[in-house]
């Protein structure tokens, strides 16, 4: 279990003890079933040797069948069932609730290869977007239309920045293919679909830095698909939205995460 | 054909045809279709191997330069990858235990004179190996092999400018894939118009063996689940060439340029129903037929009959019924309503229970009766060992909670290569050590042959064991090198590097098992008639052999001679009534 990355988040404690629960149940009905297998093994190699005869066969018995076959199995139905209960409170808890109203909003856009997150700004309305506009060079990778009076006060930044101990609500986009957005130390996953907006709710509740990665392959960038979260406080986060010049333009990206057109192989590069 | 009458014996066979093409290559006979399937997929295998050992060489030696290649680039390690990942699941782990073992035995073990098709059957295979042939082309077009994975996800593969390979490479994929549903629909319809109609006298259903059974299944399952991807390829082509936009939304934007036009788009989402509607039930396409080699090998190997005979036959169809109501958990976390992740979750859940129960009975038989370990025994027991751990973390990862993390981390990768990858792949093994004096009328070599386990049975466990741990850390598929902001991917690199050296002795010990192939076919043991002892048909020394029985009557109460009594032979104390004397037996 020390595999895990440490957690930030809300829900990751309730993720953290279910997963441990299933692992080790799993765990000893997989050594169980082995030591099974090796036992079987080990009777035959030595009934082998001593080359005696076998205990008298009889035909199976209602009583064997009930103790070798229908007794486990309902045992373990039961204990498949225990797991869907159990984990089902954890998912209805995180996905089959309305949005929390004072969440903090931010948009996540994929964009081969990298993480863009928009904050709406004073007016609490996102801008509109355009695919015409989209010029990643020119310091606008989303495509805002300066032209909607929304678009105005939206903050687009690289880092995903977000107060602890307050509700998130994640509007998830792609621009182009299907990403995977996940952050190990949030316990969280979802997929970005281009075409479609998808919402991810959590909590961050312990400060620090989380790596975000793209869980989905999505071309040559993939592995360099990757972003921080930065959990603050309420009050540094507000410092730091504060801080940031609104409209498109105030976007710097890590330059070398960024592939644009000319950066793709050519045909006439194609391999020797 | 299911009521012979004596005077089918006095039509006097068909001559042989005469030459080597004719007799080997342009044939209809199975056996032979059999051989060259098998072929087939060892050519597949040898290359989907070589391809995952280029994979781990990279990951822990990412500089390393690979001869007559070079140094990998990122797009390389993802065409070495998505090529891996094909030629595996549809070229191993479909063609072998679907096409080549039913052409090897499905006729004789249901006692049957020929195929329903025999020359549907044989297009199946040459339209098979057209669609190798077509996806290995995809190595050496422009720009290469495709990027996306063997799910190859849209907008991805839809459009060329997504990533290098996904032009001309990614035109090779779909078109051997489509080329691929068509072999697969064919000869799987020849299956099962065989099972149903042309089985031999006296074969009843309640008599079929359990491999029967499992081709029955997983036969019905490739028509059904083929024709949605063949129609997914389709799509996926027209959206590439013929300016439709099933996949591609509204507002798509490739690097930076708008790709879409307004009021033509598509979702993604609709590849993956469809593609994962294929790519569940493909999941028990391979591994169905491994189950039934192994109810049946147990049978054999312990002499003591299959316990609830009828109880296996409901929980293979039941989980080929389940089957295809479990894809969406592929896409937990692809924005599907949480409702159907729940509803997802219940589907995968309930297929974990008659998947249970044969595993519950494989290990109730192995305490009955006189176990022996020979080599095919060996693979079996390695089968069901593979077959549990990797399918105990099923249940896990049907927990729409739990995958919320776990989905394409390293911790799946873990899971289905245990028990889809090895497990089925220990099943091939199993029915080739059993049934190779088929062929060769000689046995294989049983030493090297448990040498050829025991070694596999380690190096796969130390293969794909660890890799849970690197999943549980977050490592995702489908990286090409572990760098970046995560603090927790260099510690990873040791264990990294020893599933490298296990990977590498995982493919070492298989060179015993070619050598043992080659070798034993001019060196083996002669076997003679039914070297196993086995009561199934494809052992009886008569051509179309009439059934006098159930499948798996071993052990002393079987009332044979010895401790089995064979499908084609009558329990003599106990016959009340012979059909035929024994002069007049149609041969």
């Amino acid at each position: 279990m020390n595999w895990l990355p440490p957690n930030g988040a809300l829900h990751g404690i309730g993720f953290d003890h279910l997963l441990r629960w299933n692992l080790d149940t799993v765990f000893w009905l997989f050594v169980a079933s082995q030591v099974l297998i090796v036992l079987a093994m080990l009777l035959a190699a030595l009934r082998r040797r001593s080359a005696q005869a076998a205990a008298p066969v009889q035909p199976r018995s209602f009583l064997s069948f009930l103790f070798t076959s229908l007794l486990p199995l309902l045992v373990i139905t039961a204990l498949y069932i225990a797991m869907l209960i159990t984990s089902h409170h954890l998912w209805a808890a995180r996905r089959e609730q309305a949005n929390a109203r004072h969440a903090v909003q931010v948009e996540v856009t994929g964009v081969q290869f990298a993480w863009y997150f928009r904050y709406p700004g004073d007016d609490g309305i996102y801008g509109r977007t355009t695919p015409d506009l989209v010029n990643a060079p020119a310091g606008n990778p989303l495509g805002l239309d300066p032209s909607d009076t929304h678009s105005r006060d939206d903050i687009v930044s690289p880092v995903l920045v977000l107060p602890a101990g307050r509700p998130v609500d994640l509007r998830l986009r792609s621009q182009d293919v299907i990403h995977g957005f996940f952050i190990p130390g949030m316990r969280l996953k979802q997929d970005a679909i281009p075409g479609m907006i998808g919402h991810l709710q959590f909590t961050p509740e312990v400060p620090g830095v989380y790596p975000i990665l793209c869980s989905q392959v999505c071309g040559l960038g993939h592995a360099r698909m990757q972003a921080r979260l930065r959990v603050v406080t309420e009050a540094e986060f507000q410092r730091w939205l504060a801080a940031r010049e609104p409209g498109a333009p105030s976007l710097s990206p890590a330059a070398g995460d960024r592939v644009g057109r000319a950066t793709l192989p050519s045909p006439a590069e194609s391999r020797p | 054909m299911n009521a012979p009458t004596l005077s089918a014996t006095v039509t006097p066979p068909a001559l042989p045809p005469r030459g080597f093409f004719r007799r080997r290559i342009f044939t209809t006979d199975h056996r032979v279709l059999a051989v060259l399937y098998l072929l087939l997929g060892l050519a597949a295998v040898i290359i989907g191997t070589l391809l995952s050992l280029v994979i781990r060489i990279h990951r822990v030696w990412p500089a390393v330069a690979f001869p007559l290649y070079g140094a990998m680039r990122p797009e390389d390690y993802l065409a070495v990858v998505t090529m891996h990942g094909t030629l595996m699941i549809f070229f191993v782990l479909t063609v072998v235990p679907q096409s080549a073992f039913p052409n090897l035995v499905l006729v004789e073990q249901i006692g049957a004179d020929r195929m329903a098709f025999p020359r549907l059957n044989a297009a199946a295979f040459w339209i098979t190996l057209a669609s190798l042939f077509v996806l290995l082309a995809a190595f050496f077009v422009p720009q290469g092999a495709p990027i996306s994975g063997w799910t190859s996800y849209p907008p991805l593969s839809a459009i060329a400018a997504a990533g290098p390979g996904q032009g001309a490479g990614m035109d090779c994929w779909i078109v051997a894939i489509a080329l691929f549903c068509i072999a697969a629909i064919l000869s799987s319809a020849n299956f099962l118009a065989t099972i149903f109609a042309r089985r031999g006298q006296g074969m009843t259903f309640g008599r079929l063996p359990l491999t029967v059974w499992s081709w029955l299944t997983s036969s019905a399952l490739t028509v059904i689940a083929f024709i949605p991807l063949f129609a997914a390829a389709l799509m996926l082509f027209a959206d590439r060439h013929c300016g439709a936009s099933f996949f591609i939304p509204v507002g798509e934007v490739i690097s930076g340029i708008p790709r879409a036009t307004a009021g033509t788009g598509g979702s993604p989402m609709l590849w993956l129903h469809l593609f994962w509607f294929f790519g569940h039930p493909e999941v028990y396409i391979s591994i169905l037929p491994g189950m039934g080699i192994a109810s049946a090998l147990l049978a054999n190997f312990t002499r003591r009959p299959v316990p609830g005979y009828r109880f296996m036959v409901a929980a293979t169809l039941a989980i080929g019924f389940l089957g295809l109501g479990v894809w969406g958990h592929h896409m937990f976390v692809s924005g599907l309503n949480p409702y159907a992740g729940t509803a997802f979750g219940l589907t995968t859940i309930a297929i974990a229970v008659p998947s249970s129960a044969e595993v519950l009975t494989w290990l109730a038989m192995l305490f009955r009766g006189r176990m022996k370990l020979t080599t095919p025994m060996l693979f079996t027991l390695g089968f069901l060992s593979f077959f549990i751990s990797g399918g105990l973390t099923g249940p896990i990862l049907a927990q729409p909670a739990l995958d919320a993390y776990l989905h394409n981390t390293f911790f799946v990768v873990a899971h289905f290569h245990l028990v889809m990858a090895m497990a089925g792949v220990f099943s091939l093994f199993a029915g080739i050590y059993y049934w190779y004096p088929l062929l060769t009328r000689r046995l294989m070599n049983e030493t090297l042959g448990k040498a050829h386990f025991w070694i596999s049975l380690i190096a796969a466990y130390g293969t794909f064991f660890p890799m849970h741990f690197a999943g549980l850390a977050g490592e995702p598929r489908h990286y090409a090198q572990l760098a970046g902001p995560v603090e927790s991917f260099p510690s990873l690199i040791p264990v990294e590097r020893g599933i490298t050296f296990s990977a590498l002795l995982l493919a070492a010990a298989q060179l015993i098992f070619l050598f043992n192939v080659f070798r034993s076919a001019r060196h083996g043991v002669r076997a003679g008639e039914n070297p196993w002892r086995a009561t199934t048909h494809e052992w009886s020394p008569a051509m179309h052999p009439i059934t006098r029985g159930e499948p798996y009557r071993y052990g002393p109460h079987s009332g044979g001679d010895e401790d089995f009594l064979p499908q084609w032979e009558l329990a003599a104390p106990r016959a009340p009534f012979v059909p035929y004397p024994p002069g007049l037996k149609p041969e």
